[in-house]
């Protein structure tokens, strides 16, 4: 599936949901989906800083393809690093690099999220495309 | 008997509704709401008699600057102080921290000496206190606590030596509601000769103060967690001290006269007032202060402490959770934790359901490592807060734990 097919698959997921603590609550069960990071990557070196709950993103390129792994010590946030993933994870470095995270935007979630919770997920956003502008060579 | 009824409709934002739903405002601790009396006094400040203090040859600015005075007479006689020259308006409890540590701390710590605190106190009341002993090469003493939540006034009498030369304690802790035996700390300091700063951010707007029965040095406070304006608090200092120190800024309103070589100071306490002040958040402490005392301050402690009460005993029955801060002196604060959820996540939903709490270290991370947690969710009552408030945040937190199950 394409980064804009599981987009607007994730945006058709949360339309159904009314009120924010039924889209959190959705969020909370993705968290469950979260590809955990192995323990020797949760480490200093791969925590994103600047986000207010400690996340940690480890990345692995095989066959020109990424996929990422993550933790994070709230809940929330793990539901939120899994949406990215889910969305960003098994595609080439190119278009991870180049994709224009819409899905974002269209299911609130930059609106459940306090001034400097968005910047925690720019910030991971931002490292995603980090850790995949180095694969591009 | 408050009439809750009525103090709610004083409060115009208590109206207000989040994703829908209404308003449980349980961040006092942060700040805390306003009357419309204290915002009408704001807005009628900038809407008819905007203009400077103290230097002014017209009429609206000696109108203002009598205003502004008058407020200074206020706080003199709610915190029951002796003379009007000991009540210094600043910017808020940090800025006063920060007055007393750098001009009296200055003054009064050489090499090898030593400052007591307690470890519960919050960052604005350690950071001023290590800068200054760092650059004067004295020591920081923690006084420790108990699985309570109460500092060990034990611990305290063993620090206490001719080295110690300041004691800067809390009222109230921000974090656990704990309301230290001041009283006693300043007693026994006084034997010492040593000379005591309360922060009483966190007590003011919750009991009654009288700065000359507790005989403290210092006492600072902010306007906000009053009921008053952002931007500005109080530094109350005996005279014989505040005669002693050097002015903290310099500029306007502090001086007598200027001279390119050298200035006279003004006498107290413009000597401390340095530059034009936020003279309509100035003002609005004086409607503040008539409020509260028109509920009446003991009558606010103990129907706050009866909130308190209600919603500690709801929130045990919920399995999992902790209360951090169990002692019996308390003021309305409510800290706790769930056992294997994170703070935030708790909050967050809270806020999703129209609960506003705090959650985090609360700028108190020494405590937050002391007690071997990341942080707390705090919920502070206020006494505009109702019973049926308490039962929307137990239900809240509830289903925050059954989601993240």
């Amino acid at each position: 599936m394409s980064i804009q097919a599981k987009q607007d698959e994730i945006i058709a997921e949360f339309s159904s949901f009314n009120s924010p603590v039924d889209r959190y609550d959705h969020i909370i069960k993705i968290a469950k989906e979260l590809p955990i990071i192995e323990k020797q990557y949760k480490n200093e070196d791969c925590l994103i800083k600047g986000c207010q709950s400690k996340v940690w993103l480890h990345s692995e390129f095989n066959n020109n393809i990424v996929a990422f792994t993550a933790d994070s010590d709230t809940v929330i946030t793990k539901g939120i690093i899994a949406l990215l993933i889910r969305v960003l994870s098994g595609h080439t470095p190119k278009e991870i690099f180049e994709s224009d995270l819409y899905f974002i935007d269209k299911i609130g979630m930059n609106k459940l999220f306090s001034p400097i919770r968005n910047n925690g997920l720019l910030e991971m956003v931002k490292q995603i495309k980090l850790y995949s502008k180095q694969y591009m060579g | 008997m408050l009439n809750i009824k009525k103090i709610r409709r004083d409060f115009p934002i208590l109206k207000r509704k989040i994703y829908g739903h209404p308003l449980v405002y349980f961040d006092n601790a942060a700040t805390t709401q306003k009357p419309q009396k204290v915002i009408d006094t704001i807005n009628k400040f900038y809407i008819y008699s905007n203009s400077n203090i103290h230097r002014g040859a017209h009429y609206m600015s000696d109108e203002a600057t009598i205003s502004y005075e008058k407020v200074r007479a206020s706080v003199k006689s709610f915190i029951n102080s002796k003379h009007l020259e000991e009540i210094i308006f600043t910017k808020g409890t940090t800025d006063s921290i920060n007055l007393v540590a750098s001009s009296f701390g200055r003054l009064i710590i050489s090499e090898g000496d030593e400052i007591i605190i307690t470890i519960m106190e919050h960052h604005s009341n350690i950071v001023p206190w290590q800068m200054i002993c760092e650059e004067k090469k004295a020591k920081l003493l923690t006084i420790p606590i108990n699985d309570k939540g109460g500092m060990l006034f034990d611990e305290f009498e063993k620090l206490l030596s001719i080295k110690t030369k300041f004691i800067a304690i809390t009222h109230v802790s921000n974090t656990l509601g704990t309301i230290n035996p001041i009283k006693k700390i300043i007693n026994k300091a006084h034997l010492f000769n040593v000379p005591v700063l309360i922060d009483g951010a966190q007590a003011v707007a919750h009991t009654k103060i009288d700065v000359q029965d507790l005989d403290c040095d210092f006492y600072v406070f902010s306007a906000h967690k009053m009921y008053a304006s952002t931007g500005v608090g109080i530094l109350y200092g005996k005279e014989k001290w505040l005669n002693e120190m050097p002015p903290y800024q310099g500029g306007g309103s502090m001086i007598k006269s200027v001279n390119i070589n050298k200035s006279i100071y003004s006498e107290l306490p413009h000597k401390f007032e340095a530059g034009t002040p936020n003279i309509a958040g100035i003002m609005s402490i004086d409607p503040a202060i008539l409020y509260m005392e028109d509920v009446g301050l003991h009558e606010i402690e103990d129907y706050e402490h009866q909130l308190l009460e209600y919603a500690t005993q709801e929130i045990m029955k919920i399995k999992g959770v902790s209360i951090i801060g169990i002692m019996d002196d308390k003021t309305s604060i409510l800290s706790f934790i769930v056992d294997g959820k994170h703070p935030s996540d708790i909050g967050i939903i809270l806020d999703k359901l129209g609960v506003a709490v705090r959650t985090g270290h609360h700028c108190t991370e020494p405590l937050m490592r002391c007690l071997n947690i990341s942080g707390t969710v705090r919920a502070s009552f206020a006494f505009y807060n109702t019973f049926q408030e308490v039962d929307i945040f137990i239900n809240a937190v509830k289903l925050a734990i059954k989601m993240l199950n």
